[in-house]
């Protein structure tokens, strides 16, 4: 099958194709680039909600009741779930499809025609998405999928990778997950532009969410303060944003909170579209991904070309300075 | 770089699934990457699953008995969904009587994996059957 009958498949919203398409790229076969330069033109038009959080904080459950709630909005909806591969073997167990059951039992998620779900495993790649996630969410937006839920790996402290391709990041905590220092922390907690406790039937939630808010007012203050100064670029885009990041209470398996949360990921949606912002992070995305792919080409090509300087006795900075001069020359 | 996929599927009203975690489990130990649909699901859940998730093995588990009507309707919504199940390998695993290996088999199931089954056993046979069976795939 040639590359033309695939993008037009993708396109015309043939599953079958779609499906094979994600494969070509996650497996980067040779047909790949082309693949994706021919899309990228159709994409663009998909809000790109990033789900992460802590293992075991009801990622999986979250994701699945929202797409129902989208369902019922009338929106199509993609998602992209990715679980660790292991870092001894290359295998992994993609346990998030599992989950996809909504609260109503007369909807079928699973045989929904406009809910397309893809397990992906991390292959290698830190930070709690895989490498090719980004171009995964490409094929399902030039598709027509208009919400595109992406749930990360279960997430430590500092995988904040999810950044990259989503619009929208929305962050899910439980009860007894820490105290203020743990919130107070860079990292994860950093990325979220909406705030979900989870499990909030159990003890602590009040903890979390007081400690949450805390930490969200202290964003605020310093936000105003380093503005002030000339070289706080974030600071500055923060308070332009206008955003004041919600906190919401969820017991995501009875469906408790759900429609709250996709309220406000619509109104997220519809402020950054207003206000520049969404332009600006898809600017910034397109800039990572040519960055990433030019990275990985010349690295490939370092390996390859230099193969014998490699293998010479010679300590590392001074062969790394000898590339540099090389590739920079050609 | 290329994984093989696995779907691991438990269909029907069956609640054991003791036999399916581990077996996901070792293969993904054996460096497959391997999606477990979880209990009680239909046939045409388990075809949608197999496509959209474009696996290259798909392994039926049944502890009860119904095998004869709810795997050959599996491999027919793969069809139906536009997959191909002539470029999968189709698997079933549990209590099915030698009686009924026939039949299976006449539907399109690749092997059939009875309790007491070695693991090592169904790993070997994916990696020596399944390249059999790709030659349509790309590359």
């Amino acid at each position: 099958m040639n590359v033309e009958e695939i993008v037009e498949g993708v396109i015309s919203g043939n599953r079958r194709l779609l499906a094979r398409a994600i494969t070509i790229v996650e497996n980067e076969y040779p047909e790949s680039k082309e693949l994706l330069r021919k899309i990228y033109p159709r994409t663009g038009n998909a809000h790109v909600i990033g789900i992460t959080g802590f293992p075991g904080v009801g990622k999986s459950t979250i994701v699945s009741k929202l797409t129902e709630e989208f369902r019922r909005r009338g929106k199509s909806v993609g998602i992209v779930a990715v679980d660790p591969s292991s870092p001894f073997t290359g295998g992994a167990l993609l346990g998030d499809r599992l989950r996809l059951d909504g609260a109503d039992v007369n909807k079928n998620l699973w045989l929904d025609e406009k809910v397309f779900f893809r397990s992906m495993g991390s292959r290698g790649r830190l930070g709690g998405i895989a490498k090719k996630t980004g171009d995964v969410i490409k094929l399902l937006d030039a598709a027509g999928y208009e919400k595109i839920l992406v749930e990360t790996v279960g997430a430590g402290q500092s995988e904040i990778g999810v950044l990259e391709v989503a619009d929208t990041v929305v962050v899910i905590l439980m009860p007894e997950t820490g105290d203020d220092i743990q919130v107070n922390k860079a990292g994860i907690l950093e990325i979220g532009d909406i705030f979900v406790i989870n499990k909030s039937d159990l003890e602590g939630a009040e903890n979390v969410e007081r400690w949450l808010k805390y930490m969200l007012s202290l964003d605020e203050e310093t936000v105003i303060e380093l503005s002030k100064l000339s070289h706080a670029d974030d600071a500055k885009i923060m308070q332009k944003l206008k955003w004041k990041k919600p906190v919401l209470r969820t017991i995501a398996d009875k469906g408790v909170g759900i429609k709250e949360l996709a309220n406000e990921i619509e109104r997220h949606y519809e402020v950054i579209k207003k206000n520049g912002i969404l332009q600006e992070k898809r600017r910034e995305k397109a800039k990572l991904s040519a960055i990433e792919l030019a990275v990985e080409e010349i690295r490939s090509e370092i390996i390859k070309r230099y193969k014998q300087l490699l293998d010479k006795e010679i300590d590392p900075y001074t062969l790394a300075d000898k590339i540099v001069k090389e590739v920079l020359k050609c | 770089m290329e994984r093989i996929r696995v779907l691991i599927a438990k269909v029907g009203l069956d609640g054991h699934d003791r036999g399916a975690k581990v077996l996901a489990r070792f293969l993904r130990d054996a460096g497959f990457e391997v999606i477990y649909t979880g209990l009680h699901r239909t046939p045409q859940e388990v075809a949608r699953a197999a496509v959209d998730e474009d696996v290259d093995v798909v392994g039926i588990s049944l502890l009860s008995g119904a095998h004869i009507p709810l795997v050959p309707r599996v491999i027919q919504y793969i069809r139906e969904y536009g997959g191909n199940p002539d470029e999968m390998l189709i698997l079933v695993g549990g209590t099915i009587p030698h009686d009924d290996f026939p039949k299976l088999r006449e539907a399109g199931v690749d092997g059939i994996f009875i309790p007491g089954t070695p693991i090592s056993e169904i790993i070997k046979f994916i990696k020596e059957e399944l390249p059999k069976k790709r030659k349509g795939k790309s590359k």
